[in-house]
């Protein structure tokens, strides 16, 4: 088995299937749709409509591009609050429609910028994770690479979270952590494993769901159990009466800490 | 040794002076210089006026101070006070700086939860502790917090939150992370049981706390000069390698761009909360 931070630089490589290649492979009749209706559209955050084999399902993908251009243009997958605005309202219209939410989750963490702050980032993300919490329509996220503190959760509050083998997901990058803690950011992968970020940590804390094996990733053999997975579990919620308060009590039991004596 | 040195100039201010070795007369009285107009401000002084500042400036306050400034007398029931989480994930150095912060604050966690009356109003108060590894918030933090709103919920109480925090509290990974959903959920439910939550950002609230339940209020207020941001000013100096605008991130700053209802000095607020929930109030105070 490979170290976290072994882990950490696979999910960050940028050979990687991106939110987008996930798009195109798993769907069909894929139409985006852009901008926050408010300031701007982000490039980092993608959404539109699709086709699940027969049924509609709206997808939310954080991309982070594959060449040095396209990485530029996608501000290298770290959203605006402009994006995680357009996410909301697409979920939103996704309720009003009926129609599940699936999002792939792909950023080192929202963008730290004078803009994003002006804007409100971290009220961007608050107002999703409010909404998210009380959505009457089936929500699947999968970490399909890093899962990066708040602005990876603002895609993830979601009825089942599934992660990539060798994606991560944590509060902190190990990076950051290492410079704060030890004012010494070369300890990052110490961090790391201190963090427990691994798909397998995440599932034995009860955060993770399902681990996605990455056995022929990219290819086509991978995106099809993908799409089989997603539409027994698709059909699987949407059957549930009570898809809301069992989203509820899936964080409610998380790191409940006890009364002591 | 090193954490006396920590402990000392804070305790000193936030005991109004009254710290455990008695002041000696013919050292004068003790004074604090303020860090906005650089006077020294007799501690007397200072906590008479609730730790502001004859400038304006608004000093730390621990969060049970900020209680007995609140509440009505003797009104403040705390909730779930002994609330405990160990180590959970084995985090190097965890539990020594949770017993450092334990010493530095007198609390046993980043915040203190209870009921309380403002103005005779019937409420739910959370108040977050500075001076607990700056009000980070990890599972018990997030629980606290998720379990007052549930309470609320249950006998249709308003909530009034006081946020300090530095965010997420790394040492729980992603135990902490997963508090930012938790504590939503369960705003979500009591906004749309209909009750009101108030909150006061007070310096700094940054981090999944800003991302989270503070941002969450149906009415946003803030303390003059408080730091409301997501990502720490330096991140985004050293992300961006630009100078930061002036004020950047402060209270004045985060009102003129449309994010704050209000900013309320300290010496205001019991005034204005109480204002605020007899406006909101479907019978009177009790």
């Amino acid at each position: 088995m490979s170290m976290p931070y072994d882990r950490v630089k696979l999910a960050r490589d940028n050979k990687r299937p991106t939110g987008l290649d996930y798009i195109r492979n798993l769907f069909t009749d894929f139409v985006e749709m852009h901008g926050d209706r408010y300031y701007g559209d982000d490039p980092a955050i993608v959404g539109g409509i699709a086709r699940l084999g027969e049924n509609p399902v709206t997808v939310l993908a954080m991309e982070k591009g594959h060449t040095a251009k396209e990485r530029t243009r996608r501000n290298f997958g770290a959203p605006h609050p402009e994006g995680y605005r357009k996410a909301l309202r697409l979920m939103k219209q996704a309720e009003k429609f009926g129609r599940p939410v699936i999002c792939f989750v792909d950023t080192s963490g929202a963008y730290c910028g004078v803009g994003a702050e002006e804007r409100g980032q971290g009220c961007a993300i608050a107002q999703n994770l409010l909404e998210l919490s009380t959505l009457c329509v089936p929500v699947i996220s999968i970490i399909i690479g890093e899962g990066g503190s708040g602005g990876a959760l603002a895609l993830a509050l979601a009825d089942r979270v599934w992660m990539l083998q060798n994606a991560v997901y944590s509060v902190i990058s190990p990076e950051g952590c290492a410079s704060i803690l030890w004012k010494d950011s070369a300890k990052a992968a110490e961090a790391a494993s201190s963090l427990k970020l691994t798909a397998e940590d995440a599932k034995s804390l009860g955060i993770a769901d399902k681990i996605l094996s990455e056995k022929e990733l990219g290819k086509q053999e991978f995106y099809c159990r993908i799409r089989m997975l997603l539409a027994r579990q698709l059909q699987e919620l949407e059957e549930d009466a009570e898809l809301v308060s069992k989203r509820y009590d899936r964080f409610r039991k998380l790191g409940t800490g006890e009364e002591s004596q | 040794m090193a954490l006396i040195n920590f402990l000392k100039p804070k305790n000193q201010l936030e005991e109004g002076g009254r710290t455990a070795a008695p002041v000696q007369q013919d050292a004068g009285e003790p004074e604090k210089k303020c860090p906005n107009c650089h006077k020294e401000i007799p501690l007397s002084r200072l906590w008479a006026n609730h730790l502001v500042c004859p400038c304006g400036y608004h000093f730390r306050m621990k969060a049970r101070q900020r209680i007995q400034m609140l509440a009505d007398k003797d009104s403040f029931q705390e909730r779930d006070g002994s609330w405990k989480r160990g180590n959970p994930l084995g985090f190097p150095g965890y539990q020594e700086k949770m017993e450092t912060a334990q010493v530095a604050s007198g609390e046993e966690e980043a915040v203190i939860c209870g009921t309380a009356r403002l103005g005779g109003y019937p409420c739910c108060l959370f108040v977050m502790e500075p001076y607990f590894m700056m009000g980070s918030m990890g599972s018990v933090v997030g629980e606290k917090i998720t379990r007052l709103f549930e309470y609320a919920v249950d006998h249709q109480l308003p909530v009034i939150g006081f946020t300090v925090s530095g965010g997420a509290r790394m040492q729980e990974g992603l135990l902490s992370l997963i508090q930012m959903a938790k504590t939503s959920g369960a705003v979500k439910r009591h906004s749309d049981a209909g009750l009101l939550y108030i909150a006061v950002l007070t310096d700094p609230t940054t981090g999944g706390v800003t991302a989270s339940f503070a941002m969450e209020a149906d009415i946003l207020l803030a303390e003059p000069g408080a730091t409301v941001g997501f990502a720490g000013a330096r991140v985004v100096e050293q992300t961006t390698q630009k100078a930061l605008p002036k004020g950047f991130q402060k209270a004045e700053f985060v009102l003129e761009h449309g994010f704050l209802d209000a900013i309320v000095s300290r010496g205001s607020q019991k005034k204005v909360l109480t204002q605020l929930l007899s406006l909101h109030a479907k019978g009177g105070p009790i």
